[in-house]
């Protein structure tokens, strides 16, 4: 992982507060758990049916029944707990899930969030995905800032099939933590050796800068 | 008194599975996905199924055989991005795909199970998943409706088994099998371990044997079901 993106997955780590029950999407999102402390107070949860992943295990040390959404083996720590994929959801939906944190392939400046489909190139179908971004109390997306072609990612409207509406609170990407506000994207932060003309230049809807020094990550 | 005797064969216990059914099958990924058995339907050969199953496996494991037998004509899933033949055979439309939303599938085969006609949710409601569904306003409002599912038969991966048909699961191997095992006509459970009458503690059953129609021992345990190496 470039160290860009590095930086980004464990300033993404400050968000979890102690005592929270998290979800953490599959991809760059995962690794948010590798920049917290291992005696950090926190109850993470799988799609598949269990609240309180442990740690991640080589193949030998598996168990051949126990993995997380992504297909990762995983274990358990003390407190636990299996269920079915109905109990698993009714978590989510019913407001129990304090924060997820997720993909996208758009996000635009309402919040809207894309990231389950490609018309005609890529469909692999939402998954736990829309209850997540619907349901969880706080919504977080890592991701790239731009796209594999370097088009932005951040948009003033999200032109695939939508995941949810207005369900973004913040993106960390590897340039720049931003929030949605009701004005559209306000920057927070930006990375160490990004200026702000490159994140302008490279975020696809207008971006609101704060009075004052900028903090970096 | 004594419980009935359900355990059998597994080529008795999916005789006669009728070209057209609509089967469910438990699993999410490996874990609770009944690899015997779909082998013994593939065996048999019933054509043209709506298959009803979160994922698509990936291939050479599980639902992937049924796909290259050209068993499937539909698929009702959440995700199939792990099989690339699942997203194949749909992109050039030899294989028709519906998704949901995974805890809206989960729930609709819930509600199958439970005798309810559907459920009503404000999930997807901004996606093109909605398109087309019914809605209800309830208190102001806006709901769709989601319609119950049930099926022909539901292939089970059970830990241990009884004789009777009760069942437990461990781990993430639980997922849709408990729900899917109230909702088919014909309930069959492939279990690692079949224990006599009484040998599951009425405490730890998660599915109540009445839901249950045929119970099969394996003799070994699937080479799918070990440990992916990715």
């Amino acid at each position: 992982m470039s160290d860009a993106r590095n930086r980004m997955v464990a300033r993404a780590a400050r968000e979890i507060a102690p005592g929270m029950v998290v979800n953490l999407g599959i991809g760059l999102p995962t690794q948010v758990v590798n920049h917290l402390p291992a005696d950090f107070p926190v109850c993470l949860h799988t799609e598949n049916g269990l609240a309180g992943i442990g740690p991640t295990l080589p193949p030998d040390r598996a168990d051949r029944n126990l993995i997380d959404a992504g297909g990762a083996y995983v274990s358990t720590v003390p407190g636990s707990a299996f269920f079915d994929s109905a109990v698993s959801f009714a978590l989510v939906r019913s407001g129990r899930l304090d924060l997820t944190m997720l993909g996208a392939f758009e996000v635009s400046q309402a919040g809207d969030l894309a990231n389950w489909k490609v018309p005609g190139k890529f469909s692999p179908g939402p998954g736990g995905g829309i209850e997540l971004a619907q349901k969880a109390r706080r919504v977080i997306v890592l991701s790239t800032h731009t796209d594999r072609a370097g088009n932005p990612k951040l948009k003033t409207e999200c032109s695939l099939p939508l995941t949810a509406q207005g369900c973004v609170a913040r993106v960390f990407t590897d340039m720049a933590v931003i929030d949605i506000t009701p004005g559209g994207f306000a920057l927070v932060e930006h990375a160490q050796g990004v200026s702000i003309a490159e994140l302008t230049e490279a975020t696809g809807a207008p971006l609101s800068l704060p009075t004052g020094d900028i903090p970096t990550f | 008194m004594r419980l009935p005797d359900k355990t059998t064969t597994i080529e008795d216990a999916l005789a006669g599975i009728a070209d057209g059914a609509t089967v469910m099958i438990g699993g999410f990924g490996v874990p609770g996905t009944p690899f015997t058995l779909i082998h013994e339907l593939v065996r048999q050969g019933a054509q043209n199924l709506t298959v009803i199953k979160n994922d698509a496996n990936e291939t050479d494991m599980g639902v992937d055989h049924l796909l290259a037998s050209g068993q499937v004509a539909r698929l009702i899933t959440t995700h199939i991005g792990l099989n690339p033949r699942a997203m194949a055979l749909m992109n050039e439309g030899r294989l028709e795909v519906e998704f949901n939303a995974q805890g809206i599938l989960a729930e609709r085969v819930r509600a199958g199970g439970a005798g309810l006609g559907g459920i009503l949710t404000d999930i997807a409601e901004d996606t093109e998943l909605a398109e087309g569904k019914q809605t209800l306003a309830i208190d102001g409002k806006s709901y769709i409706v989601e319609t119950a599912l049930r099926a022909d038969v539901a292939l089970i991966h059970a830990n241990r088994a009884d004789a009777f048909g009760n069942l437990d699961y461990v781990a993430t191997a639980r997922n849709f099998n408990p729900l899917m095992a109230m909702a088919a006509s014909r309930v069959i459970a492939e279990a690692e371990q079949v224990l006599p009458m009484g040998g599951l503690s009425p405490d730890d059953v998660h599915t109540p044997g009445p839901f249950v129609d045929h119970v099969v021992e394996l003799t070994q345990i699937s080479e799918e079901y070990a440990i992916v190496r990715r």
